[in-house]
C-alpha cells in the first residue's frame, strides 16, 4: 500500500473510532497537545492507560472473588478508572463505569458481576483498535510520510 | 486569542509560572503536566496531598519553599484523592499564613454543586470539572497572571498586562507608588516595582469576580 493509501486508511479507521462511540473528543484534545518535541505523547499517555486499567480490572475481578465484598474499595477502583478513561477519551469504557459504580453504590453484586466483564471487553477493544491505529501511523511514518491530523 | 503565561511575562524574563500538580492517577498527571509544560509553565507533579504539602515545606520540615527555592505560584488538585483529598489540601494551604496567597485550583470528574460550593467558600480559585482541556488551562494562566500572584520576592515580573503596556519606565512607576521607596533602576525587566505597592494597585483594577477572593481571606 502507497503512502497515500495508508494515510487515507488511517484517517478512515480514526473517524470511524469517533463515530462509532469508542472514542470521544477527549482523544482529539491529547493529539492536539502532540508537537515534535513529544512527538510520542499520545502513545505514552495511552500506554499508561492501558496499564492502570489492566492493574484495576484485576484489583476488581479480586474484590468480587471475595467471600465479603468491599463496595467503598470496589467503587474507588472504578471511580479510578472512569477517570482515567475519561482522560484519554475512551468513551464506551468510561459510560459503563458510570453503570458499574451505580451498582456499586447500590451494593448490587449481581449488577456487578454482569457489569465487570462487559468493561473488560469494551476495554479489550479499545485497547485492540487504539493498538491498530498506532501501528498504522507507525506504517505511515516508517515509510516516510507524517501523520495526517 | 488567549495568550500563554509567557506572553504576558515582560520578554527576556525567564520566570515562567510555577505549578504544582496533584493528582493520584498516573495519567491524568501526565496530561496535565503537559498542558501546562504547553502553556509554558514550570510544573511539578505529585501523586498525593502529602507529597504536595512536603513539597512546600508545610508537613514540619524547615523551608517555606520548595526543595530547590522555587516559588509555586498556583497549585492545581484533584479533589478525590486516597488519603488527603483536594479539599483537604484546600483547607492546609488557606490556613497556613506562608501559602495563603498561592491560589489553589480544585479538578473533579464530578460536577456536585455542594462539592464546588464548598471549594470555593474554602478559598479555591477555581473548580474545573475534567478532563482538563487546553482552554481551561489558558484561561488560568490568564487569569492568575492577572491577578498579580507572582508578587513578593518576584519582584519586577509585571503581572498586569494593561499596566506593563502602559508602563514604559520604571521612573513613571516609582513616582507614582505611594508608601514603598521603590529605589530608581533602570527599564529592565527585573526592577523592582515594589511588591507591595504593586498588589496593592493591581487589587483594586482587578475585575469584579476578584471580591470573592478578598471575601475569603477576611475571613480566615
Amino acid at each position: 500500500m502507497d503512502l497515500v493509501q495508508l494515510q487515507r486508511q488511517l484517517v478512515d479507521y480514526r473517524t470511524s473510532l469517533y463515530h462509532e462511540g469508542f472514542l470521544d473528543e477527549q482523544f482529539t484534545q491529547l493529539q492536539e497537545l502532540q508537537d515534535e518535541n513529544n512527538p510520542d505523547f499520545v502513545v505514552e499517555v495511552v500506554s499508561l492507560f492501558f496499564e492502570d486499567s489492566e492493574r484495576l480490572l484485576n484489583e476488581l475481578s479480586n474484590a468480587l472473588e471475595q467471600q465479603i465484598i468491599d463496595f467503598k474499595r470496589m467503587d474507588a477502583r472504578v471511580h479510578q478508572l472512569k477517570g482515567s478513561s475519561s482522560s484519554i477519551g475512551a468513551q464506551r469504557v468510561r459510560q459503563l463505569c458510570i453503570v458499574f459504580r451505580n451498582y456499586c453504590e447500590a451494593q448490587n453484586v449481581e449488577g456487578c458481576l454482569k457489569c465487570l466483564p462487559q468493561v473488560k471487553h469494551e476495554y479489550s477493544i479499545v485497547k485492540t483498535k487504539l493498538e491498530s491505529m498506532f501501528q498504522l501511523e507507525q506504517q505511515i511514518l516508517n515509510a516516510g510520510g507524517s501523520v495526517p491530523v | 486569542m488567549e495568550a500563554a503565561a509567557a506572553d504576558i511575562l515582560p520578554s527576556g524574563s525567564s520566570q515562567e509560572l510555577h505549578v504544582l500538580a496533584v493528582d493520584d492517577s498516573y495519567v491524568d498527571r501526565k496530561v496535565i503536566e503537559k498542558l501546562l509544560k504547553i502553556s509554558s509553565c514550570k510544573v511539578t507533579a505529585v501523586e498525593s496531598g502529602a507529597r504536595a504539602l512536603q513539597f512546600l515545606g508545610l508537613d514540619g520540615e524547615k523551608g517555606s519553599l520548595g526543595f530547590d527555592g522555587l516559588k509555586v505560584n498556583l497549585i492545581m488538585t484533584d479533589y478525590s484523592m486516597p488519603g488527603m483529598t483536594g479539599y483537604e489540601l484546600l483547607k492546609k494551604i488557606k490556613r497556613s499564613s506562608a501559602f495563603r496567597e498561592i491560589p489553589v485550583v480544585i479538578m473533579s470528574s464530578e460536577n456536585i454543586l455542594t462539592r464546588i460550593d464548598s471549594c470555593l467558600e474554602e478559598g479555591a480559585e477555581e473548580f474545573l470539572v475534567k478532563p482538563v482541556k487546553l482552554s481551561d488551562v489558558r484561561r488560568l494562566m490568564k487569569d492568575c497572571v492577572m491577578r498579580g500572584e507572582t508578587e513578593g520576592n518576584n519582584a519586577g515580573r509585571r503581572v498586569d498586562k494593561r499596566k506593563f503596556e502602559d508602563d514604559n519606565h520604571t521612573s513613571s512607576l516609582s513616582s507614582s507608588s505611594s508608601s514603598t521607596p521603590s529605589p530608581p533602576s533602570s527599564p529592565s525587566t527585573t526592577a523592582p516595582f515594589g511588591g507591595d505597592v504593586a498588589t496593592s494597585e493591581l487589587v483594586s483594577s482587578l475585575p469584579p469576580h476578584s471580591s470573592k477572593r478578598a471575601k475569603f481571606h477576611d475571613g480566615d
